[in-house]
């Protein structure tokens, strides 16, 4: 019953996005009656699709096998967490988690945009609901997830072991809550392009949901990242691999949004490349979703035996972008770009954020769409993968972070490179002296490695510096400085809490991939073996059974350099439905660094085991934490505040020369 | 990302085979770090974006062993690539060579980049010719900022 209720809730928000977006697009110049019915059918569109995946949760944990998706994704044995995030741990169930968020964000609009024009308010909302009305749609004809089976079965599949994580129940919210979340600043873009208002205001409306997305889309990444690392069992946190590379990219050019509608919000300036880049981030979500959804990464051939999904998905994805950027060559013209500035500026210094950050884009897109291409046009195969990602990537990023501090420290409209590079001085020869300390006292393993140490610790000591610089630290008496510092916007500290997790991320990333050592050996209980300084201990071994797997634990006691010990126990499961295998390696964290020991399959009667040290590993995630945090922050700014402030203090504009 | 992987680990788990294991490791070790250099570069062909370095199946154990053999044989890095290549064709290199069809590939960044620098360059040549004047648009947006 429950089930049909859900299903009729979808499809009665099919109904009423597909009327919001006719309704809009017809009405929008009719005021304030059109943006309140908009308004409300955003509302409703959000509870009828909470209605039907909570009526999918709801047969998850029940059990309720006559529901088809949960008999392939579920099992009763299966503890509570995982049944409930079981439900998007599959195709159809994932679809619906897209279509919730997505009509979370229009009830968002709705809700807290009061202070939006009613043009606007009604154009946003009418291209929220016609995404909403295209994927509800395609989940409806092509994926339905409220399937029944007649006879239901006793028992179900079980959902595959991997992903019966803590993982899964909060990676794909938080990714989906960034990647979707980017669907409103299209919807503000193309709203600016029918309406033919693009000012300041507008990107005072839209950086907050920028923000907004951009934070939950880099906790997305960050967590996919420190999922796959303790749960695939050897230690990779980013592969390059054509799904991650599917949301990295909404990320790199969400973050040139981000700096873009800076520039836009204060300096009225760069509005076409804002309205383009607002276009451009929500289509490469689609792309992503197109992507990881029609199958096409596994392998072309796979693709075109089964095209119904791919190719609905395919369709509608030109549709959206191919309309937007119609709209947008038709439009964008008439554009006129606002505040002028010289290239040594704030603005200069964007705009080269900017030129980095979409020629990544541009390079990571390529390099995973070019095997693709390649191979239905000539039928050759050829793999694109790491060692290509990390040189483009890493020869694009040099640049950018090397210019990164002096982008804070650099005025408005015209700037003095010369005192910008004398207030940086410090923190340049301290991030020099360090980097070659750390490198000396390291080895260096990698001819690199001391150069990208001397960029992470640069850009982080160049955050440090400018907030120095703000608090005029030496220069007036400290309580004054502390005064100064304290009294910062949270703006100031936003965006340099966002730069020093760059350098920390960076740092960690160079560390771990100089420094990393390994041991692969064949251990039996009883014995030891050797580390990074690190004496790892078997202790003992023993068969144990879980709720729905077969355990093989092994105990292991971990001596550090500095005599502390540490019990600690890696185990291989065998899941009794799949018969799948899985291992869940035993991770213990000292200080920044990571042991990081496998219990690998049974070799001539004794154990194969395989012991990594990550030195300063945890610093890459650390610094997205520290990223996400300063979104967070940006977010409280009384200035940007979701849904527009009511008044700004001060007049953010200044007159244009 | 899990998602995809966890396809090809239901593939490759059917017998499973660790990435390497004490058995495959050479006795030399600056042969072995050879190897594993290599070996990071060669993709494991039944699974998603893997190199046979990190991938638990069966073949890229096989490789593995293979490329270990090759090496013990006195064969270059080199060498052992075009081995592989000659076997498995271009697929299997992870870092794909320059060639004519992989010209955009590799040409697209620095065009991309050096574009973008010659557009900005275009731009800001033509703004200093431009009236800096504001239009109603702006003066209408200010005032009702300031207002």
């Amino acid at each position: 019953m429950s089930i049909e209720l859900g299903h009729f809730s979808l499809i009665l928000a099919f109904a009423i996005a597909v009327l919001s977006t006719v309704g809009g697009y017809a009405y929008w110049r009719s005021g304030q009656r059109i943006a309140l019915v908009l308004r409300q059918g955003a509302v409703l569109q959000f509870v009828l699709v909470a209605v039907a995946f909570g009526a999918l949760i709801q047969a998850f944990v029940v059990s309720d096998f006559s529901l088809a998706l949960a008999v392939n994704n579920s099992h009763s044995l299966k503890p509570l967490i995982f049944k409930i995030s079981g439900v998007w741990g599959n195709h159809e169930g994932s679809m619906v988690l897209w279509i919730l968020i997505l009509v979370a964000f229009g009830a968002m609009v709705a809700a807290f945009g009061r202070r939006l024009p009613n043009d606007l308010m009604a154009l946003v909302l009418a291209t929220q609901s016609l995404l909403t009305a295209a994927f509800a749609g395609f989940t409806l004809f092509t994926s339905n997830p409220f399937e029944r089976v007649l006879p239901a079965p006793l028992e179900g599949n079980d959902l595959n072991p991997v992903l019966q994580d803590i993982g899964l129940a909060i990676h794909p919210p938080l990714l989906y809550a960034g990647y979707v979340g980017f669907s409103i600043c299209f919807s503000f873009a193309i709203a600016a392009l029918i309406s033919g208002r693009i000012d300041q205001a507008w990107a005072r409306w839209v950086r907050p949901w920028t923000m907004l997305s951009w934070t939950f889309l880099t906790l997305g990444i960050a967590m996919g990242s420190y999922w796959a690392y303790y749960e695939l069992g050897w230690g990779g946190w980013w592969f390059w691999d054509p799904v991650e590379n599917a949301s990295f990219m909404p990320w790199l050019a969400g973050t040139a949004l981000l700096h873009s509608a800076l520039v836009m919000e204060k300096r009225n300036a760069l509005k076409i490349w804002t309205i383009f880049l607002s276009i451009i981030t929500f289509s490469l979500s689609l792309l992503g979703t197109f992507l990881v959804r029609s199958g096409i990464l596994t392998s072309v051939h796979t693709f075109a035996s089964d095209p119904t999904r791919g190719l609905v998905i395919l369709s509608l994805l030109a549709l959206v972008i191919g309309g937007a950027f119609f709209l947008f060559a038709l439009r964008a013209s008439s554009l006129r770009q606002g505040g002028l500035f010289a290239p040594v500026s704030r603005e200069g210094a964007l705009i080269l954020n900017n030129l980095f950050l979409a020629t990544a884009v541009g390079a990571v897109l390529v390099g995973t769409l070019y095997p693709l291409v390649l191979d239905a046009l000539t039928g050759t195969s050829i793999s694109v993968g790491a060692p290509f990602f990390n040189l483009t990537f890493g020869a694009l990023m040099a640049p950018l972070l090397l210019v990164l501090p002096f982008g804070p420290l650099l005025a408005w409209k015209r700037a003095d490179i010369v005192s910008a590079a004398q207030r940086l001085m410090a923190a340049a020869a301290l991030a020099i002296f360090v980097a070659i300390l750390v490198s000396a006292l390291g080895g260096v393993a990698l001819s690199l490695a001391p150069l990208g140490l001397l960029l992470g610790f640069w850009v982080a000591f160049g955050a440090v510096a400018e907030l120095i610089d703000r608090s005029k630290l030496g220069r007036i008496p400290l309580a004054e400085s502390w005064r100064r510092l304290v009294g910062l916007p949270r703006t100031a500290w936003s965006t340099a809490i966002g730069h020093f997790g760059v350098g920390i991320t960076v740092l960690g990333i160079v560390s771990t991939t100089a420094w990393e050592t390994e041991l692969v050996t064949t251990l039996n209980p009883g014995e030891t073996a050797t580390l990074a300084g690190y004496t790892i201990a078997f202790d003992s071994f023993e068969q144990v059974p879980g709720p729905n797997y077969l355990s093989d634990e092994g105990r292991f006691t971990i001596t550090a350099p500095n005599g502390s010990t540490r019990q600690t126990m890696a185990d291989r499961r065998t899941y009794v439905a799949s018969g799948m295998p899985t291992t869940e390696a035993a991770i213990e964290t000292y200080g920044f660094s990571q042991l990081y020991l496998q219990l690998g399959e049974p070799l001539e009667n004794t154990h194969v085991v395989r012991v990594w040290h990550k030195p300063y590993i945890t610093l890459i995630w650390l610094g997205t934490i520290l990223m996400a945090l300063a979104g967070v922050l940006s977010l409280t700014d009384r200035k940007v505040r979701v849904g527009a402030p009511r008044r700004a203090a001060k007049p953010v504009a200044e007159p244009a020369e | 990302m899990i998602w995809l992987r966890a396809l090809c680990l239901t593939l490759a788990m059917i017998a499973p085979a660790w990435a390497v294991s004490p058995d495959e490791v050479l006795p030399d070790p600056v042969l072995e770090q050879r190897a594993r250099d290599i070996s990071a570069g060669l993709r494991c062909l039944v699974c998603q974006n893997q190199s046979i370095d990190d991938s638990d199946a069966d073949l890229a154990r096989d490789l593995r062993v293979l490329v270990r053999e090759r090496l013990v044989a006195g064969d270059s890095d080199e060498q052992v690539q075009q081995f592989l290549v000659d076997r498995y064709g271009e697929f299997v290199l992870l870092n794909p060579r320059v060639s004519n069809h992989t010209l955009l590939l590799w040409g697209a960044a620095p065009v991309l980049l050096i574009g973008g620098l010659g557009a900005l360059w275009l731009v800001n040549r033509r703004r200093r010719y431009a009236a800096p004047e504001l239009s109603p648009d702006e003066k209408a947006a200010l005032d009702e900022l300031n207002s």
